[in-house]
């Protein structure tokens, strides 16, 4: 526990360090503006990164959940402009439980024929990216079909504020969708048997099952739930653009798990935080958006997040290291 | 794996010889499976779509793009030999595509690449190749320097070489390479394509550099135990800096070959490639956790896959389709190895 | 009314395929006994482990506990019966803090959904307070020495309602210190009413602590009774089944006028290690005893270039050795059979062959081409050489038994040009007939072709027999050597023991 804290002191002094700099380099960056849509930005990556976390405690690996998440929402959508539906709880039911079921597949193949999760989420990944452009659709649903009650909650904000030249902007509602789910899966997480058994798992799954964890249970826990939120997550990012990509989030799992190693979590298992998962994910997020602030050309992206990620696990690296094996 | 070894004499003092035994077996069974898959496949494609399938045609388009992937999935399967992967193949094939090109446009100026000569085109080469090495250096330094683990470490280096394939182009396909250019990915040598010809020595030189040198051993022994390889004087780091090197180097052939063939680079060209890569390497009897593979398998296994899909595609199944049929097929690999693993035990 | 033993076995078999892994053996622990259980690995130690906990179902024979038969122990049933296993491995959980290594366990059992922090943690420290250590509860299990990792095993036991603990081989990896607070720990469970069934090869250990002793042989138990009944030499009589062969091991001729093969002066490693001095001559066995983390292990690490943070001098034949590889020290002469084979000495499913040529690739590979036919008359030689029992050289040694699996190990090193060979733990795990082949081998090595050999071993017995002198060694410093008449058995257990209370103090 006290190494976890430690680490996410650690994660948000970069965090604090990286505002400064970045402040410093473009005032304008502490507009409210600003803040406000990196937060926005921080939600579809931040409930995907929650159900990353959970993998990568239990010492797995995912990079099957943007698929998951294309498949529910582009289903989900598609479903309801064919049916004429117009609604909000039943469809993100709907895609939250079809990621589910996606998950429960890794979970299944994984715990069944003991094979690496990166190999098996990379198949199922692309069965089910294939199953969707193949099977369903290649075509856009655009803002002039897309169902209005989601726009209508895509739109919703908390605050709403007017500039000097009268536009207006405000600061999304769906932060606080993301904050809640944050809430409850770090309660999962530290204050429950099946939370406890993931961090089990990731640390000794051999010593898990002596101890007498169901340890099918728990793959089955880590992996319908990563699938779930990248379901729900999918949907709200359909819902917040205004638009069904069935081509969507192709790399945005390197964003992701880059995302949840900067906050502090081990690939090889029984580590990681909600709280730094949280920040990591910010970080990462901020220093995206904020390339244009900072004046560097949008293509160099990338290269950048390829080297946040190298640098996260090279420092993570060089800290287990140091504790003794 | 390592994990069953360390424990127990006992267990390796009573049990006999059974999985001894499979152990031996499975590599020369996994072939002749392989070669029997690719047989049926034949077989069933030229039941159900005779004229097409058996023509000389698909044959001859099958010789001109089925090197690249066979190259990329040794390239993932000298990887997986010490126990590593590398995901980063796709972005180094492309650099070294996008390098080359570049390289092209800078020589030609004004004048248009049309005009560049032999000398060029072999230089382009060089740089690709060059590009592919320094990538697997990279990487090498990584996993065996700062010990970051494979998967993360080329996860971040392969969207590190995408992006410098974005920065170097700014984002659309460079298209247009010198007709010597293209001729490495489309022409003919005494009407069998060059892409084959390059395919069949390369692989005959890297079934000799795995199954008959000391490299080869080594990488197998490091994959096999890497502690006990230490113990035994093998320098393990060296070795892996060597062996990500070699798949840096051929993945930048593939690259070479695939935008001599489209005669075009871009940044996002190939990216169905690294599942197939990793399928194909599996498929083959590469046991991702080190120490086992070989090139007869690969290339195999890339002959099957590819008979499948070109079979596919001519009964009009959509490409997405065939993204899923891969996916499902790695699945169903993962399960029978799984399931035949526990009956040979 | 008559109390009943806790746990008692009658008649139990159990086969493995054509292997009889335990042959009609009955046992009995009562509560609050400590009993040890002795015997070679392949004895059927693990197996009757396996049996008490539920892990496998005896084929013939009866489980009665608390006087009541018992139909079908399972782990979960096993665990309700007080039966709790440490294993060598101690299954915790590293990243986890010590508070939640020991509460996990309860919960569990008490089927909760839910985890109470804070009733976790006065569990915690009330269990530490019982078995009377301290540690800091939030450190997590990783940073913990080894000890410390065993007292939260024992610990996590305890809260599960142990009434019987059964420790696997506890005490290999601890210093003198430690064995000492880990046997307080002990007296004090048996002072709480429960029972400790030991399971070790170490015979001072079983003597020192023991009430009761069980040996196993086998498969079969063949030797039972209070541990006053026994001796060491009983005790491995009962084990081996033979007298040892006690003959000595002559000194080669002439041996003080040439260079040292090996010489160390003021040799220090990291904090392990300080200012050893020593000398071996062409054709001695020199054996190293002492405890386990008294530095043997790092003294030969060093000179087989595992380790850099070393100062002082080595020299092989004159030559000066500072190896900063473990390449460079097998260019030097210099040979290693590690102390554990499977997981550092073994490549487990390749051939012998590739076995025997790792260390020899430079050799049968000079330019990269690996000259395949040299390669195996070379392993062909050694394979006769060793007498390895196995249908030919291109066999996966993961078939091999314990004996041969040690022979190709050994005999890797018959294909470099080794001038020392140094062996730590030569015949561990290793069955008695190919133990004493074993050690012909060495004996022939050294005689013929003039190695030098350290030994490193626990088997004391092993060290009298084998060795022209016997050098111990304590807190990383060599603290004396027995050699010619005054090299037996007792000389040298009499000097441990010494080396033990000091180590206590």
């Amino acid at each position: 526990m006290r190494v976890l804290r430690n680490s996410n002191v650690v994660i948000a002094l970069i965090l604090v360090a990286a505002m400064v700099v970045i402040g410093l380099i473009n005032p304008a960056f502490w507009q409210l503006s600003n803040i406000f849509s990196l937060l926005k930005a921080n939600v579809v990556i931040g409930l995907m990164a929650l159900g990353v976390l959970l993998i990568m405690i239990s010492g797995g690996i995912d990079v099957s959940f943007t698929a998951f998440a294309i498949a529910a929402m582009y289903l989900v959508v598609r479903t309801m402009v064919a049916i004429d539906y117009d609604g909000v709880i039943l469809p993100f039911i709907f895609a939250t439980a079809i990621g589910g079921l996606l998950g429960l597949m890794n979970a299944g193949i994984i715990h069944k024929f003991h094979m690496i999760p990166l190999i098996v989420t990379l198949g199922t990944a692309s069965l089910v990216r294939g199953l969707v452009l193949g099977g369903v659709g290649t075509s856009n649903v655009n803002i002039d079909e897309m169902p209005p009650s989601l726009i209508e909650l895509g739109r919703a904000n908390i605050v709403t504020l007017e500039r000097a030249n009268g536009t207006t902007f405000g600061l999304t509602a769906m932060i606080l969708v993301y904050a809640a789910l944050a809430i409850l899966i770090h309660l999962v997480l530290t204050r429950t048997m099946i939370g406890r058994s993931v961090y089990a798992y990731g640390a000794d799954p051999e010593a898990a099952r002596r101890v007498g964890f169901k340890t099918g249970r728990t793959m089955i826990f880590v992996y319908c739930t990563a699938g779930a939120l990248a379901g729900f997550a999918g949907l709200l990012h359909s819902s917040m653009s205004w638009l069904a990509n069935p081509r969507g989030f192709v790399g945005l799992e390197l964003d992701v798990i880059a995302a949840v190693v900067l906050g502090g979590c081990s690939i090889f298992g029984g580590r990681g935080s909600v709280i730094g998962t949280v920040l990591g994910v910010f970080i990462l997020v901020m220093i995206q958006n904020s390339l244009i602030l900072m004046g560097i050309d949008m293509t160099w992206q990338r290269v950048v997040v390829g080297g946040v990620l190298i640098s996260a696990v090279a420092i993570t690296a060089l800290r287990d290291r140091r504790s003794p094996a | 794996m390592m994990k069953g070894n360390t424990r127990g004499t006992e267990a390796a003092d009573g049990k006999g010889s059974g999985p001894g035994r499979f152990l031996i077996r499975a590599r020369a069974d996994t072939n002749i499976q392989l070669g029997i898959i690719c047989i049926l496949i034949i077989i069933l494609m030229t039941a159900l779509q005779p004229r097409m399938f058996l023509s000389s045609y698909n044959f001859e388009s099958m010789a001109f793009f089925m090197p690249e992937l066979v190259l990329l999935s040794i390239a993932m399967m000298i990887a997986m030999l010490t126990g590593g992967i590398d995901l980063s193949i796709v972005g180094v094939a492309n650099l070294a595509g996008i390098a080359a090109g570049t390289l092209f446009g800078f020589l030609a100026g004004e004048a248009g690449v049309g005009g560049l000569g032999t000398g060029a085109v072999i230089l382009g080469v060089g740089v690709g190749l060059i590009v592919g090495v320094l990538a697997g250096l990279v990487n090498g330094l990584l996993i065996s320097g700062l010990k970051i683990t494979p998967i993360l470490a080329t996860l971040g280096t392969g969207q590190v070489f995408i992006g410098l394939c974005v920065v170097l182009t700014g984002g659309p396909a460079i298209v247009g390479f010198p007709s010597g250019w293209t001729w490495i990915g489309n022409g003919k040598i005494a009407s069998i394509p060059v892409p084959f010809l390059l395919f069949v020595v390369l692989c005959v030189a890297l079934a000799l550099l795995l199954e008959r040198t000391s490299f080869g051993l080594r990488l197998k022994l490091i994959g096999t135990n890497p502690k006990a390889a230490v113990f035994a004087g093998i320098r393990k780091g060296r070795m892996i800096l060597w062996s990500y090197m070699l798949t840096g180097a051929l993945a930048a052939m593939a690259g070479i070959l695939l935008s001599a063939r489209v005669n075009a680079a871009k940044s996002d060209y190939g990216s169905s490639y690294l599942l197939q890569a990793v399928l194909i390497a599996v498929l083959a009897g590469t046991n991702p956790a080190g120490g086992r593979g070989n090139v007869l398998g690969v290339a195999l296994a890339v002959a099957a896959l590819t008979l499948l899909a070109t079979g596919l595609q001519m009964m009009r199944v959509s490409n997405h389709l065939i993204d899923f049929v891969w996916g499902a097929f790695l699945i169903a690999v993962i399960a029978l190895n799984s399931l035949s693993a526990r009956k040979g035990l | 009314m008559v109390s009943h033993p806790l746990i008692e076995l009658r008649g139990v078999s159990k086969r493995f395929g054509g292997v009889r892994a335990l042959d009609d053996v009955s046992m009995t622990i009562e509560s609050a006994q400590i009993r040890c259980l002795a015997g070679e690995n392949g004895s059927g130690k693990s197996t009757l482990i396996k049996i008490i906990s539920g892990v496998y179902q005896p084929d013939k024979g009866e489980i009665i506990i608390d006087g009541a038969p018992v139909e079908r122990l399972n782990p979960a049933s096993s665990m309700e019966h007080g039966v709790q296993v440490i294993y060598q491995d101690l299954s915790l959980f590293p990243t986890l803090t010590v508070v939640e290594n020991l509460f996990l366990n309860t919960y569990l059992r008490e089927r909760r959904s839910t985890v109470n922090w804070r009733r976790g943690r006065e569990m915690a420290r009330e269990v530490l307070a019982r078995l009377d250590v301290d540690l800091d509860l939030d450190a997590t299990v990783e940073t913990l020495p080894t000890a410390g990792r065993q007292i939260v095993a024992i610990a996590r036991a305890v809260l599960a309602d142990a009434r019987l603990i059964v420790m696997d081989e506890p005490t290999t990896a601890l210093t003198a210190r430690e064995v000492e607070r880990l046997f307080r720990i002990v007296r004090g469970l048996q002072q709480q009413g429960i029972a400790i069934l030991f399971v070790s090869h170490k015979m001072r250990e079983m003597l020192e602590i023991s009430e009761e002793l069980t040996v196993f042989r086998n498969g079969q138990k063949v030797a039972e009774g209070p541990i006053t009944h026994f001796d060491e030499r009983a005790i491995t009589l009962a084990m081996t089944g033979r007298h040892l062969n006690t003959g000595r091991f002559a000194a080669p001729a002439g041996a003080d006028v040439q260079t040292p093969r090996l010489l160390i002066e003021g040799l220090s490693v990291g904090h392990e290690v300080h200012d050893v001095s020593l000398r071996l001559m062409r054709g001695e066995v020199v054996g190293l005893s002492g405890l386990i983390g008294a530095g043997r292990s790092t003294l030969a690490k060093a000179i087989f270039g595992l380790r850099q943070d070393v100062s002082g001098r080595i020299e092989l034949d004159g030559e000066r050795l500072a190896p900063a590889s473990v390449t460079d020290a097998i260019d030097a002469g210099v040979a290693y059979v590690p102390e554990d084979r499977l997981s550092e000495g073994l490549f487990l499913t390749r051939s012998i062959r590739d076995n025997a040529i790792a260390s020899a690739l430079g050799r049968f590979a000079p330019r990269l081409w690996l000259q395949r036919n040299r390669a195996r008359a070379a392993t062909e030689k050694m394979f006769e050489d060793m007498q390895i029992a196995a249908p030919n050289t291109d066999v996966p040694v993961s078939i091999l038994s314990g004996g041969n699996q040690q022979r190709v190990v050994i005999g890797r090193w018959l294909m470099t040009d080794a001038r020392l060979l140094i062996l730590n733990g030569p015949t561990v795990g290793v069955d008695v007939g190919s133990k004493e082949q074993i050690h012909g081998i060495i004996h022939d090595l050294a005689r013929n072709q003039g190695l030098a050999v350290l030994m490193i071993s626990d088997d004391l017995p092993e060290l009298a027999a084998n060795c022209n002198r016997v050098l111990t060694m304590t807190n990383g410093r060599l603290t004396g050597e027995l050699s010619g008449e005054r090299l037996t058995e007792d000389a040298l257990e009499s000097a441990l023991a010494a080396v033990t209370r000091e180590g206590g103090a």
